[in-house]
């Protein structure tokens, strides 16, 4: 018998909330809050769904309720994308050492 | 047009990468990198998109437009927003993320044909279940992203808003979201999705009211949470890796804060979402204290203690922030330096609005990290040092916390400032915080009450040595 696809992206589901709880207790607490901002930005990543509704319009008809929607979603995942990923380089940028000396 | 395997292997790489990303922040010096594996990872994860669809003729011009408003509104907010206001951005991130997956869920069940989801009123059942839960919990997490937005904004009272029975009615607005999933599943109409879609705004609207403005923290940790998993659904509903991947990674990140956020407070997490705190155990015991004596000092008798002192740690709080007084607390600490006093940060979990905003606002002052430790690395440290600097905390220092089991703070990890030879306390008033808790420090005998904005008082003490 196969096995459904479905269990294999569960598996794969499963891990990862097992690598993020580890990962996420490694983040020295000082980086919590560009660990909010990043997450924020990585999790923008649902943009392919967003690109996949927006590019699926025939050429007669690019407007359509569903591609509208797609690109609705393009634009709100791209201000968390740029805005995520520069906000946390931006506050990383400004952690530094002691000056020696 | 790539195969869907080459396309998959992509989509995990980028998954990779972005587990990388947040790899890089256990260290300060990883963290830059980190952050450039995250964007390498979703420029791959775009980059793949484009080519599987390979559909270049005719919307493709309106995705890239669409990218661009998105991108530079998005490039101008991160330029501007001071770092203050982090908590405020951070919320209404969540609200597009969670936005963006409703979206993503509505073009899907309009038009899944173009997902390989079955077609429209006959979508494939597994990904009929995938895509409610994406879209119902990215509505939640919309329209709780808003609240939070707006209390922290201060556009909203940040006071709880309770009424009779609001629980069990939460309770039966997430029963019939429940309900109304599987009638959708089992229906397949699309009146049943909008239902959906409606109350699950509603919900989340209904869940964020009653949390006061002071549990902020538990609830943005929250609602990053919330955005994971639905990003995680929407994840499941296009097949696509990188986005279960990067949802269980955001939803555990945002669960594991909560849980610490929580600790930091002493608090259960349902005993903060079920929200309330202030309103209730507010009025418990103000009575005499008001009598009691209190030792207020001013710029020059903290200047004369700090100069004498051998070693200081400052604690402070959110108020320092509402000041503005990070700058000038850090030209003061440069001037202690100079006469050879060493000079640590205490910084407590929930100090500031957001999990570790404290430390950013901090390190906006050019404060170097390795001078500013958590409250478990230094609260040993208190006894043997000479002054404690507390600026625009208050509830974190209060000893009550650990003598006095009726105190609602009973039990929460403080720092241990009142082992210190003398206590420096900038406030303004006596007030207290907003625990509404008096603070047993105020009356020790160690402690001098410098009672003036903090920055103004920050800026004399540092003419005065």
């Amino acid at each position: 018998m196969e096995i459904d696809p479905f269990i294999f992206r569960l598996s794969i589901f499963i891990l990862s909330i097992f690598i993020g709880y580890y990962v996420v207790w490694s983040v020295t607490p000082s980086l919590h809050t560009p660990l909010m901002s990043v997450t924020n930005a990585i999790s923008s990543v649902i943009i392919v769904g967003a690109i996949i509704a927006g590019l699926a319009g025939n050429s007669e008809n690019i407007f359509n309720i569903s591609s509208i929607f797609g690109f609705l979603a393009i634009a709100l995942a791209a201000i968390n994308i740029f805005g995520g990923f520069l906000v946390t380089q931006r506050m990383l940028a400004m952690y530094k050492k002691k000056k020696k000396g | 047009m790539m195969s869907a395997n080459l396309s998959a292997i992509f989509y995990l790489i980028s998954g990779v990468l972005f587990i990388l990303a947040l790899r890089g922040l256990s260290s300060p010096e990883t963290s830059r990198q980190g952050n450039f594996f995250g964007i390498l990872g979703m420029i791959i994860a775009i980059t793949v998109t484009f080519l599987s669809v390979g559909n270049f003729s005719s919307g493709f011009v309106y995705v890239l437009i669409f990218l661009l408003i998105g991108g530079l509104i998005g490039a101008f907010i991160a330029y501007k927003i001071p770092m203050t206001a982090m908590p405020e951005l951070v919320a209404g991130f969540h609200s597009l993320v969670g936005l963006a997956a409703v979206f993503v869920a509505i073009a899907a069940f309009l038009n899944p044909e173009a997902f390989n989801l079955g077609t429209q009123g006959d979508i494939k059942l597994g990904s009929l279940i995938e895509m409610s839960i994406g879209a119902a919990v990215g509505a939640i997490t919309f329209s709780g992203s808003i609240i939070a937005f707006l209390k922290l904004q201060g556009i909203m009272s940040g006071s709880p808003i309770t009424f009779k029975g609001q629980h069990p009615l939460n309770a039966l607005i997430l029963i019939s979201i429940v309900v109304v999933t599987y009638l959708l599943c089992s229906t397949q109409s699309s009146n049943l999705f909008w239902i959906l879609l409606a109350i699950s705004f509603l919900i989340g609207f209904l869940l964020i009211i009653p949390i006061g403005g002071a549990d902020m923290p538990v609830v943005i940790s929250m609602l990053n949470s919330y955005s994971g998993w639905a990003a995680a659904g929407i994840g499941f509903t296009l097949e696509n890796t990188a986005l279960i991947i990067t949802g269980a990674l955001v939803g555990s990140s945002g669960a594991i804060l909560s849980y610490i956020m929580c600790k930091g407070m002493n608090r259960s997490f349902f005993n903060v979402i079920l929200g309330g705190f202030g309103a209730t155990e507010q009025s418990t015991k103000s009575e005499n204290k008001e009598q009691k004596p209190v030792k207020n000092g001013n710029a020059e008798d903290a200047a004369f203690l700090m100069k004498n002192a051998s070693s200081v740690i400052i604690v402070p709080g959110y108020g320092m922030a509402v000041a503005q007084a990070q700058h000038a607390l850090r030209e003061m600490v440069d001037t202690l330096k100079k006469n050879d006093i060493k000079v640590t940060y205490a910084i407590h979990p929930v100090a500031g609005r957001m999990p570790g905003h404290m430390n950013v606002l901090l390190a906006e002052a050019n404060v170097p990290y390795d001078e500013v430790f958590e409250l478990e690395e230094i609260n040993n440290d208190f006894a043997n040092t000479d002054v404690a600097f507390v600026i625009g905390a208050n509830d974190v220092t209060n000893p009550i916390a650990k003598t006095d089991p009726q105190s609602p703070i009973y039990g929460m990890p403080v720092l241990d400032v009142e082992k210190c030879k003398s206590v420096l306390f900038v406030k303004r008033s006596l007030s207290p915080g907003y625990a509404g808790i008096d603070n047993d420090l105020f009356y020790r005998e160690n402690t001098l009450m410098l009672f003036a904005d903090a920055k103004k008082m920050t800026e004399d003490i540092t003419k005065n040595l």
